[in-house]
């Protein structure tokens, strides 16, 4: 039997752009190499901050309702959201407390912190590692093919249009070289006063 | 500690028992070295880290501050090296604020060790443990089963090989700070070339008695060029089915503001006595 990493299939990327931050996600299901549903989004939306999981797509539901009652206690106890940074950190020691029995899923974080309006993203391994990046992060089964897109694709300081173009490009190429991946995808692009959300046409097969 | 949380353990070990593999965790491959010079002690490492064959993180942090005189080095599972110096580092904190007494290097490496020693290895930290207290500049390695050795240089993980090499060559008693520095970089630059694990830049940090510095991309001896041409696409290269934005300001339609009454000073709420 496959890794429970590539049953389910799916991708997810997130880029740094000039005041901006982007994220972005197919939108396959499936069961080994049968579709189930082209319709399930990886990138979930928690205030201001955004979380992109790929992996166990049970491990996915379940994970994205743990962190949306986390967050939804921590903005009661501290009368705010919490920010992109506090986020990673909450992410982090959430999966390392399952060290030895982990979620299979590997996350991505993307946002603005809320005070200075740096872009910020990054990425963890199923067991809680952080890996900060200044230019993008992937995950998922087309991990091999969206690191090759985005080492050659992204640049310093994209515009935020430039970064959805680059973005989605990026992920769009990957996931058509990934049986898993693909099925259309949605793309957020984060700015300081508003986030656009984008359903990306893509190949259905 | 609160401990693990291992409620997903017999889930995982069914499924490993109908042959699915294990998760793979990023940071196996990885050279870290330390040496003590006249006076002080410095660590050094490089900063790749690994999943499987790939490159995860090109300029990731290996050096992990304990207390401002003591530093870890730390190679093999990176979640685990991360975690362990965090709890050890709050430990230590919370004991040295008891007693009164700037934190001691045996301390640290002591209950690193029973940590490690207590998870059977199966907690992946591997670690150059160094420092300068009242007692004087210690050095030691750590492994992740929990013996400990005590050395005036040390290597570890997948580049220790090439790292001693360097080392058993070059490094001579009563050395200086300079030469320290420069002999533990070079024992860093030998991993990164010759180990495949290990890359990217040389971080070093350098502790005496009474100061530490931490030199981050001390040596970047594979830096990215520029990309001589931009590979920019036109706008509305992609074709979007769908588009709606959220602005910050329209949030506020969605938020309607109620005033309370207040009630009258005086008009006490009624309480059981």
């Amino acid at each position: 039997m496959s890794s429970p990493f590539s049953i389910n299939g799916g991708a997810c990327v997130a880029m740094v752009g000039k005041d901006c931050v982007a994220i972005a996600c197919d939108l396959r299901l499936g069961l080994q190499s049968l579709t189930v549903s082209n319709n399930f989004p990886k990138v979930f939306q928690y205030g201001d901050v955004f979380l992109g999981l790929t992996g166990l797509a049970t491990d996915v539901a379940t994970v994205s309702d743990l962190f949306r009652y986390k967050v939804n206690m921590y903005r009661l106890r501290e009368e705010r959201g919490i920010a992109p940074k506090t986020f990673a950190n909450l992410v982090s020691s959430s999966l390392y407390e399952r060290r030895f029995g982990p979620y299979f899923v590997s996350p991505v974080v993307a946002g603005l912190d809320p005070k200075t309006g740096e872009p910020f993203i990054c990425g963890f391994d199923s067991i809680g590692c952080i890996d900060f990046s200044k230019d993008f992060i992937v995950s998922g089964t087309a991990t091999d093919q969206l690191f090759g897109m985005c080492e050659s694709l992204w640049e310093p300081d994209l515009a935020p249009e430039d970064l959805f173009e680059t973005i989605s490009q990026a992920l769009l190429n990957a996931v058509d070289r990934d049986a898993l991946s693909g099925w259309g995808a949605h793309v957020y692009i984060i700015e300081k006063d508003k986030v656009t959300k984008r359903l990306l046409k893509g190949r259905q097969d | 500690m609160p401990g693990f949380d291992f409620s997903n353990y017999n889930r995982n070990a069914a499924l490993h028992a109908q042959g699915v593999p294990l998760p793979k965790a990023t940071s196996t491959g990885t050279t870290i070295v330390g040496c003590i010079f006249e006076g002080g002690v410095v660590i050094a490492a490089d900063t790749r880290a690994t999943s499987g064959p790939i490159v995860a993180d090109k300029n990731c942090e290996k050096l992990h501050y304990i207390s401002p005189n003591i530093w870890c080095a730390g190679a093999g599972t990176a979640a685990d090296t991360e975690f362990t110096t965090a709890l050890i580092s709050s430990q230590l904190e919370l004991h040295s604020l008891s007693t009164g007494r700037k934190p001691r290097v045996v301390t640290c490496m002591t209950l690193l060790k029973q940590h490690l020693f207590r998870y059977q290895g199966h907690i992946g930290a591997y670690l150059v443990v160094a420092g300068a207290d009242s007692t004087g500049v210690h050095l030691f390695t750590v492994h992740a089963h929990g013996s400990t050795d005590k050395l005036p240089y040390v290597t570890m993980g997948s580049g220790s090989l090439a790292a001693m090499s360097v080392f058993e060559t070059q490094w001579k008693a009563k050395m200086t700070q300079d030469e320290a520095v420069k002999l533990c970089s070079e024992a860093i630059l030998a991993g990164i070339f010759n180990d495949l694990g290990s890359g990217s830049n040389v971080d070093v940090a350098v502790i005496t008695p009474d100061k530490t510095t931490l030199k981050r991309n001390y040596i970047k001896p594979n830096e990215r060029t520029q990309k001589l041409k931009s590979y920019k696409f036109a706008r509305g290269t992609t074709a979007v089915l769908n588009e709606k934005i959220i602005r910050k300001e329209d949030l506020g339609n969605f938020v309607s503001v109620q005033e309370i009454h207040v009630a009258e000073p005086g008009d006490k709420m009624e309480v059981d006595v």
